[in-house]
């Protein structure tokens, strides 16, 4: 992912026609793994910047329709319903959006009300090695966290009720987008293992005994990630879900949650999604406070935790590259059983698993160095923050939002889009010779800016628009916004990655009154 | 004095820090010790050793800016001493400052137009009176007019003007071009050229009348702030400044919006340009449908404009020592930028100079604030401009002096008088919402009958959601909602509350409907805004006060109703009531609702301190329904079980009746508009029953709601005459026919007598008339509203105070005062012949309109005998 980074700094400033071969990278669908035959070609690179493609699509743009409705095509919005006029919860609703650079893209994310507790989860999972594993977080992490949350008593009517056949009282009230689906086939396994995890909440539990959100929330990570290692290793009699499990546990995702109750806010990480609140200050302008800690090299004290687990002797090459082995970015992950199994075990569960698998290369390559798995873990960092009336939203978002945006740009830009205001730098005369006309010219052009930026109902979107149209100046430049949204699916990875927003906002009446 | 100009030279390009650094050595003298130190050579000493404060003053001026200055000017000029100006900073360093140095007669109201004229006056003999360079020019003004509605109200104001004897012309846009080449006229339909209108430097002026009010005694001292003002009984006694106390027996507060907390300040913008076309610009140019003005300006050009969209400013109290520049804010200007360019091409090429903020305070209601405060003597403001500080600072000045000097001004000035004000209009939400509303209107469109948007719905009488869901529109007056008409369900309601027209509005059906329900059935209208005072006695105190206050003997039987004005000295109309004798010493008052704080001051003025004597404002309590028509008897009868016919119940008579479930309910037998029916003071707690059982007791005899305009029509083509509109301080009863109210003999000196008896003996010069409009077309002709002149055999008599189309009579009916055109010096005596001979004209915008002048009502025979003729005409051409 850093390389896409650079490569988008390199880019940046060039004419999109001035584009590499392309067959170079049709084998790079994820860039996560470098693989080790390319890992020192990037300088060379540069050298190729003189290749033109055909004049096709070079002159070719896009109208701001057009524009739209790619940048629209997966927004969604949710506002918490009124009561009375008045709305009770401390969430006021929330926009999200996806970009997909990768085909099919590989970040998913989910929103959901506990029905059973109070609160909202929110939660952005980036995948990588394919879309599976990110695909299985977000159908099932709100239902483990969920179950952890509840209370000895209900999980106790759940389990009777599952047992007796009758139906049972729905957990979760999903908010969903049409494009994010749910697996059919799997979801009886799910199922399954998700009852087996209430059991044992069950059987730890005692009566009258409500968990920790912040324990909820650790121990339903920990669980599924074990769940989805189980699934593949015990495999499953129909191929097909065989299959799929395997994909899910050989395919990694990293993922960032946030719980809502009240002003009570916890965010789970794992990996390099990253979770920010936008604050209000008194003069009205926003800041940005992380709640969240990237799990990569860029972080010390993840490197020093790594290394700390490993024997002295791996020190050197447990993280390499700044990635994890030489190969993984992120430095904590679900599924990627590749850095968590024995090699054993890989090869065991490789060969007794369907033919497909026998083909790929990807899924039989064992990382170099491998002494002593597991490297990888999905364990979050569990962050609790107290809601203040100054807290105004949360973005949660994949690491392809913020390699663009600094977080601080990002919290302008959804803040001035949530309150209206559009602090513009203002323009100063000092010292210049400029005429009436000129000034003019100017002004027309800062407020056709600005009104343009009102065509984003959805903050995500009007986000996703800066983070890909943004120019020098950081305003939207709709030429380089129709450049990149353009670009053919097996380039657009090279420019940018996938890109999924989640934009809570809070209601500040609701928390300043708890 | 050279010092004197010198600093004034140095203080107008305060404005302009980078000028004046290219400007040789003015620089320097722009930081604090620097402009003003001639002033200081006159008052004050040097900053090292202020000169101390005097220990006694008579007036204390607090705020050194163009206000404050012209007050202490004309109160020397008076023949006042020992009158102390302070100013926490230095002369002239707020909103002065930043002035636009345009003094401009085009002004909504007429008396803001006669304060701007004088300090016109008052300008250009400065310089010559002082010596001080005050840049003041008359280069004229051109107000243009985009279309046709804002040319009408530029008619408008050109008729009002010349009855001021203002000279003004409106031309049309070929001639506006030979008088400013510059100005695209492709868009215009007109102009109005104000040949008096002049520019001058406000610092300077400010500067020249410092220097003058210095030469009169006046004593001026800088960065002395007032921290409070001390207060013993209800009087003036002294200001605490942070130099120690000053004892005096006024203070005048001119602080602007530092000091008080009725202004708010919102931002116009200003910019100023270089410019190479200086000499064939010379002109104030006005577009106000592009909100903007220009001047020439220092050899460049000066544009500023009132935008729609202002940004406010609360200084919630804080002191701000000077008002800072704020911020250029070029995307604020933008439209008014667009605007400029649009009025002026050829300044495409123009380079900018610098773009200045300027903050300006404002007013709830676009008028400046004049007069003593309610409840504390000697406590005097003057504030508020709106952003016309230097227009009206002269006569402004002018006419507070006078009223500290003499009690009253020379001049109605009650428009601006704080007293309009309660204090629910001082809450900071309430400014902060209608300040925002106000700035952008200084350039609006004026059309008849224009309400504020904002911070409405503060008093309401309880059945203001019975009355909404039926339809009402509203109005406010004094923070109150009334209802203007009913709409009708099924009727286009948005367009409705769009009518901006200076031509026949489209409620007139509706509210011709609900009149003519008052005249044949009834009609019920919601009068709670009415200001109620109840004055009670244990002796006969109470009937003693009202009996000086009020022309009218009020020693009637308990029960009656008497209505009487309230004079002052001259004889004027100070308040006109209704008094409801409601036992042997207790008192039921009613006054037009915007008399709340000055009719309860004036009865404050004059009430002796006795623990005894006890006046209560009682609006609160009462909701007050007019039922109105012929068959208001009935409703009521069937609702008391009592008889309501004339025989039973005489007018202008009060009973506590049951009404329906309701005791206590005060019925009177009066309407305010010559209509039979009945007024009911009802406890509101009963209102909404009464209201209930009235409508649906009602229902039978056709009862229907109606609003203030239904009123408005009835008491016009009466000849009633309401105080505020066109009775005020300057009224006798002898000039508007009410010497039947007026009664000499009483036994008691009353307020006034004195004047009232000379007045009868020399006879009256000026009367208030009836003028039915003749040969105009309610349909296609400009209705009348007020202001307008009024002429007789082609000479100006007069000016309207207020019209209305009289349903009845099928015909505008304008109330109004006329007198002769005075042979010298002495005021022809007015006689009825005056008034029924000669050809009587209404100017509306320009347009003479043939009228009659009446002194009586037409009498509702007149109207039947009317509808008859029409009948048979009608048959008669049926027939044939």
């Amino acid at each position: 992912m850093a390389a896409a980074s650079q490569l988008f700094q390199v880019i940046r400033g060039m004419e999109l026609a001035r584009i590499w071969p392309r067959a170079r990278f049709l084998c790079q669908t994820c860039c996560q793994f470098s693989h080790p035959c390319d890992a020192n070609s990037g300088p060379k690179q540069h050298t190729w910047r003189g290749y033109r493609t055909s004049q096709a699509w070079h002159t070719y743009y896009l109208t701001p329709p057009q524009v739209n409705s790619i940048l629209k095509a997966n927004e969604y919005s949710f506002k918490v319903p009124e009561f009375d006029g008045k709305n009770l919860s401390s969430v006021m609703g929330f926009d999200s959006n996806q970009l997909p650079a990768n085909a099919p893209i590989e970040d998913r994310r989910s929103a959901a009300t506990c029905l059973q507790t109070r609160g909202m989860l929110f939660g952005v999972f980036d995948g990588h090695a394919g879309c599976a594993c990110a695909q299985a977080l977000s159908e099932r992490l709100f239902y483990y966290t969920a179950v952890a949350m509840l209370q000895h008593e209900t999980l106790a009517e759940l389990e009777s009720a599952v047992e007796a056949g009758r139906p049972v009282q729905p957990v979760l009230q999903w908010h969903k987008h049409p494009n994010d689906y749910f697996s059919r086939e799997a979801s009886r396994l799910y199922f399954s293992s998700l009852r087996t995890y209430w059991q044992e909440l069950l059987d730890l539990s005692t009566p009258g005994e409500g968990p920790d959100t912040a324990e909820a929330l650790l121990s339903a990570f920990k669980r599924l990630d074990s769940d989805i290692s189980l699934e593949a290793q015990v495999g499953d009699p129909n191929s097909f879900l065989h299959y799929w499990v395997l994909r899910v546990a050989f395919s990694g995702a990293t993922a960032c949650m946030a719980h809502v109750d009240g002003a009570e806010l916890h965010v789970a990480n794992t990996g390099d999604c990253r979770a920010v609140l936008g604050i209000q200050e008194p003069d009205g302008s926003f800041s940005a406070l992380t709640l969240s800690n990237d799990h990569n090299a860029q972080n010390e004290e993840e490197v020093r935790r790594v290394r700390a687990e490993h024997p002295p002797s791996e020190a050197r090459t447990v993280v390499k590259q700044e990635r994890l082995l030489g190969l993984l970015m992120p430095f904590r992950a679900f599924g990627d059983v590749k850095f968590k199994w024995s090699i054993d075990l890989q090869r065991r569960v490789l060969e007794s698993g369907p033919d497909q698998l026998h083909n790929n290369e990807h899924a039989k390559f064992v990382p170099p160095n491998f002494h002593t798995p597991p490297y990888l873990t999905a364990e979050p960092e569990v962050r609790r923050h107290r809601l203040r009336p100054q807290d105004r939203f949360l973005v949660l978002a994949s690491d392809g939002l913020w390699e663009t945006l600094h977080r601080q740009e990002v919290v302008r830009i959804v803040g001035e889009h949530l309150t209206g205001v559009h602090q513009q730098q203002p323009v100063s005369v000092g010292g210049y010779r400029v005429t009436l006309g000129q000034m003019q010219g100017l002004l027309q052009e800062r407020k056709a800016r600005i009104s343009s930026t009102f065509e984003d109902q959805n903050a995500a979107t009007h986000l996703i628009r800066h983070a890909v149209g943004s120019n020098e100046f950081g305003a939207v430049d709709h030429e380089r916004l129709s450049k990149m949204l353009s670009l053919p699916e097996e380039l657009a990875r090279m420019y940018r990655d996938d890109i999924t927003v989640i934009i809570v906002q809070f209601n500040p009446h609701v928390i300043g009154a708890q | 004095m050279r010092g004197c100009v010198w600093s004034s030279r140095a203080l107008s390009p305060g404005l302009l820090l980078r000028l004046l650094r290219d400007a040789r050595c003015c620089g320097h003298r722009l930081d604090r010790q620097g402009p003003w130190g001639s002033v200081r050579l006159l008052a004050t000493a040097q900053d090292t050793q202020p000169v101390p404060l005097p220990s006694q003053a008579r007036v204390v001026i607090c705020g050194g800016g163009i206000v404050g200055t012209s007050v202490a000017y004309h109160l020397a000029k008076l023949g006042w001493t020992e009158i102390v100006l302070l100013e926490q900073g230095r002369l002239g360093a707020g909103t002065t400052r930043l002035c636009a140095g345009i003094i401009s007669v085009a002004k909504p109201i007429s008396i803001e137009s006669q304060m701007a004229d004088y300090s016109n006056a008052l300008y250009e003999r400065l310089e010559e009176e002082t010596g001080v360079k005050t840049a003041f020019v008359r280069t004229g003004s051109l107000c243009l007019a985009q279309n046709q509605d804002r040319f009408l109200s530029l008619k408008r104001l050109a008729s009002r003007l010349r009855v001021l004897g203002i000279a003004c012309n409106v031309i049309k846009p070929k001639e506006v071009v030979k008088l400013h080449p510059l100005v695209n006229i492709h868009d215009l339909v007109g102009a109005l050229h104000l040949p008096g209108d002049a520019m001058a430097s406000p610092p300077d002026i400010n500067h020249a009348l410092a220097v003058a009010a210095a030469r009169h005694g006046v004593q001026i001292h800088e960065r002395t702030s007032v921290n409070h003002v001390l207060m013993e009984k209800g009087h003036v006694t002294g200001v605490e400044t942070d130099r120690g106390p000053i004892e005096c027996e006024y203070f005048v507060n001119c602080a602007g919006q530092v000091g008080w907390l009725r202004n708010t300040v919102t931002h116009s913008t200003l910019s100023k340009f270089c410019c190479h076309f200086v000499l064939s610009l010379n002109l104030l140019v006005m577009d106000m449908d592009g909100r903007i003005y220009v001047r020439a300006w220092q050899g460049g050009i000066l544009s500023g404009g009132f935008e729609k969209n202002p940004k406010p400013i609360f200084t919630e109290g804080r002191n701000q020592l000077e008002i800072q520049n704020m911020q250029e804010d070029w995307d604020h200007f933008e439209p008014m930028l667009n605007a400029l360019l649009r009025r002026m091409p050829s300044l495409d090429s123009c380079e900018i100079h610098q773009l200045v903020n300027c903050p300006e305070s404002f007013t709830p209601d676009m008028r400046c604030l004049m007069g003593e405060t309610p409840g504390v003597h000697g406590y005097f403001v003057l504030a508020g401009m709106n952003s016309s500080g230097l227009s009206f600072a002269g006569g402004a000045g002018k006419y507070l002096a006078e009223w500290m000097t003499y009690g009253y001004p020379t001049a109605n000035v009650w428009p601006l008088d704080i007293k309009r004000f309660g204090n629910l209009q001082s809450s900071r939400t309430f400014l902060r919402h209608r300040v925002m509303e106000v700035m952008p209107l200084l350039y609006e469109l004026k059309v008849p009958r224009w309400d504020f948007q904002t911070g409405r719905q503060l008093r309401t009488s309880p059945l203001y959601d019975r009355l909404d869901t039926q339809g009402a529109r509203w109005m406010e007056k004094h923070g109150f909602e009334r209802a203007k008409y009913f709409v009708p369900a099924g009727k286009d309601l948005l367009a409705l509350d769009q009518s901006k027209t200076f031509y026949k509005p489209d409620w007139f059906d509706i509210v011709g409907a609900e009149v003519k329900c008052c005249k044949e059935a009834v009609c019920v209208i919601d009068m709670s805004s009415f200001t109620k005072f109840e004055l009670t006695s244990t002796g006969d105190q109470a009937l003693e006060l009202l009996q000086r206050l009020c022309a009218n003997d009020l020693d009637v039987p308990v029960g009656h109703i008497v209505h009487t004005g309230m004079l002052n000295e001259r004889g004027g109309y100070e308040n006109d009531c209704s008094v409801v004798r409601l036992s042997k010493n207790s008192f039921f008052i009613i006054s037009p609702t915007d008399q709340q704080v000055h009719c309860w001051s004036w009865i404050k003025r004059y009430m002796p301190s006795d623990p005894q004597l006890h006046l209560e404002d009682v609006s609160w309590k009462y909701t007050a329904l007019n039922l109105i028509g012929p068959r208001a008897m009935d409703v009521l009868s069937e609702l008391s079980y009592v008889s309501m016919t004339p025989e039973h119940f005489p007018t202008l008579f009060c009973k506590e009746m049951s009404v329906g479930y309701a005791n206590g309910i005060r019925v009177m037998s009066m309407t305010h508009t010559g209509e039979p029916g009945f007024m009911l003071y009802i406890p509101i707690e009963y209102a909404l029953h009464v209201y209930n059982e009235v409508m649906s007791v009602g229902q039978k005899y056709g009862i229907r709601n109606a609003g203030y305009y239904a009123l408005r029509s009835l008491r016009i083509e009466k000849f009633f005459a309401f105080w505020g509109q066109d009775l005020d301080s300057f009224t006798t009863p002898l000039e508007c026919g009410r010497e039947f109210r007026v009664k000499f003999d009483k036994g008691t000196d009353f307020l006034g007598r004195q004047a009232l008896m000379q007045q009868r003996q020399e006879g009256i010069t000026r009367r208030f008339v009836m003028l039915v409009l003749e040969d105009h077309d309610a349909e296609l002709d400009l209705w009348p509203w007020w202001g307008e002149p009024i002429y007789r055999n082609g000479q100006l008599v007069g000016v309207t105070t207020s019209s209305a189309y009289s349903y009845t009579l099928e015909r505008h009916v304008c109330l109004g005062f006329v007198s002769p055109a005075t042979a010298g010096q002495n005021p022809t005596v007015i006689t009825p012949d005056f008034i029924n001979r000669g050809d009587y004209e209404v100017d509306i915008a320009g347009q003479r309109y043939p009228a009659k002048a009446k002194l009586y009502p037409f009498s509702s025979l007149f109207a039947q005998q009317r509808r008859r003729k029409d009948d048979m005409e009608l048959s008669n051409f049926q027939g044939k």
